[in-house]
């Protein structure tokens, strides 16, 4: 086995994306959070029908129109333009965050700067400079049934993003339950890490000596396969 | 009943200096531009209104609707979820050299405070932002095992709000997710003034059909083919 890269042999945020997108269920609704989240509909699996929400007052929107085709009023949260699929329904601001905080969503994603054992999330803002600006991610964290994490699995320092604690601003306490990195895939549980798939070149003691908490074990480890050409 | 004002102009004649103001729209979707315009005009005529606190998602964009409000020099305080945009300058440069203030509020407690603040409840409780800098201060308290923080009603003196169709009983329709904020803010402003794409007669929306009852709405104005936030932006328009 060749020596393991962490820059040349992580998954892009594409495969990223693709593995989130296999645990999309049947029938379930979804929120996806703006920007790399998104892509994760790019990548639904055939013969699973997936209703997407959107903060701003869309359940069933599909992809983006073609260009030159955009209404702006049909907007997701992103400001980005979208389609309806048939049977979509809009609604105002208040019942759209009665659909998240009231525990009607099924999955919700989200990027972060870091993630901590014991499922807090820090994805807002990363110090006290500049214009902070929060948008829907205080709720998002909170009320879905399973709140999920795509991200690299380090910053571009090389630091973990997977850690004891947050040191940046917290977006919410205890909310995530599932993180997808370009190394692993970890789940949150009971206030540890717990190692489910990892990339098959890389070995527990490397991935270990780039995560910020301990890797807890519970059954056998999978291996993390995505489509290469992604 | 006749709650038709003529122009927009007219329609924002009486909102005076201080003043609280709730603005519909997310972004580009919904935004009541020539209601903000108007307000501008006079501003620009007169001096006036001046030192107003909005409420909206988010701070402007681009140099027309809010943003031109703020450069305009009208707005001491933005009440907003997120304030940040694709050409967000005019708050930004305002905002960094301290001269405007800015409450931070998560998306869905923003919208729940202005519903409260129209449905008459004074608080609620939410899950959001608990434990994070911006519940700092705030009242907290455990129901069924988990923590919750206490938020306040929101509401203002007068609210600029955009429909689709309307009648001169104030009931109105939205054009797809231009809804947005726009019935929350109906609801919970002293007065409220909204401008319609289609306005019609008693009778022309279907009962089922209306989404904010006039008795919500105080004066409708017409503004047939208004513009839009996002197109104005992206052709790089300046008000």
């Amino acid at each position: 086995m060749s020596e393991f890269s962490l820059m040349d042999d992580k998954l892009s945020n594409a495969q990223i994306a693709w593995r989130a997108a296999q645990d999309l269920e049947d029938g379930s609704y979804v929120n996806l959070g703006i920007g790399f989240p998104e892509m994760i509909a790019t990548f639904q699996p055939e013969g699973r029908e997936v209703t997407y929400h959107t903060e701003n007052g869309v359940l069933g929107f599909g992809q983006a129109p073609e260009p030159g085709q955009e209404d702006w009023d049909l907007i997701n949260a992103g400001k980005r333009a979208v389609t309806l699929k048939p049977g979509a329904a809009f609604f105002h601001h208040a019942d759209s965050f009665a659909m998240v905080r009231g525990g009607h969503l099924d999955l919700a994603v989200l990027g972060a700067y870091q993630v901590a054992q014991t499922g807090d999330l820090a994805n807002w803002r990363v110090g006290s400079k500049g214009v902070p600006a929060v948008g829907g991610a205080m709720d998002l964290v909170h009320g879905a049934k399973r709140v999920a994490v795509v991200t690299d699995h380090v910053t571009k320092d090389g630091q973990p993003k997977l850690v004891e604690k947050c040191s940046f601003p917290l977006t919410g306490v205890a909310c995530v339950t599932r993180v997808y990195t370009s190394l692993a895939v970890i789940d949150i549980e009971g206030g540890r890490f717990v190692l489910r798939e990892k990339l098959p070149q890389l070995s527990l003691e490397a991935l270990q000596a780039v995560t910020g908490a301990k890797l807890h074990l519970d059954g056998p480890v999978g291996d993390l396969l995505v489509p290469e050409t992604l | 009943m006749n709650k038709v004002t003529s122009t927009p102009a007219e329609a924002v004649a009486d909102i005076p200096d201080g003043a609280t103001v709730m603005i519909g729209g997310f972004g580009g979707s919904g935004a009541p531009i020539e209601l903000i315009h108007a307000l501008i005009d006079r501003f620009r005529a007169t001096g006036s209104p001046t030192n107003l606190t909005i409420i909206n998602n988010n701070a402007g964009n681009g140099a027309i609707g809010i943003a031109a409000m703020i450069k305009a020099g009208m707005v001491a305080k933005m009440i907003c979820s997120f304030p940040r945009s694709s050409n967000a300058d005019a708050f930004n440069s305002r905002y960094l050299a301290g001269e405007i203030a800015l409450e931070l509020v998560p998306q869905g407690t923003l919208a729940e405070r202005i519903r409260a603040g129209g449905a008459g409840i004074p608080a609620f409780y939410t899950p959001s932002s608990y434990g994070t800098e911006l519940a700092e201060g705030k009242p907290v308290e455990d129901f069924d095992g988990k923590m919750y923080v206490r938020e306040r009603w929101l509401k203002a003196d007068f609210a600029l709000l955009k429909a689709q169709k309307g009648d001169p009983l104030g009931n109105l329709t939205y054009r797809m997710a231009a809804r947005n904020f726009n019935p929350l803010m109906a609801m919970a402003a002293a007065r409220t003034i909204a401008q319609v794409a289609d306005l019609g007669e008693p009778g022309s929306i279907d009962p089922a059909e209306v989404v904010t009852p006039g008795i919500f709405i105080d004066r409708v104005v017409a503004v047939p083919d208004p513009q839009q936030e996002e197109v104005l932006v992206r052709t790089g328009v300046v008000y």
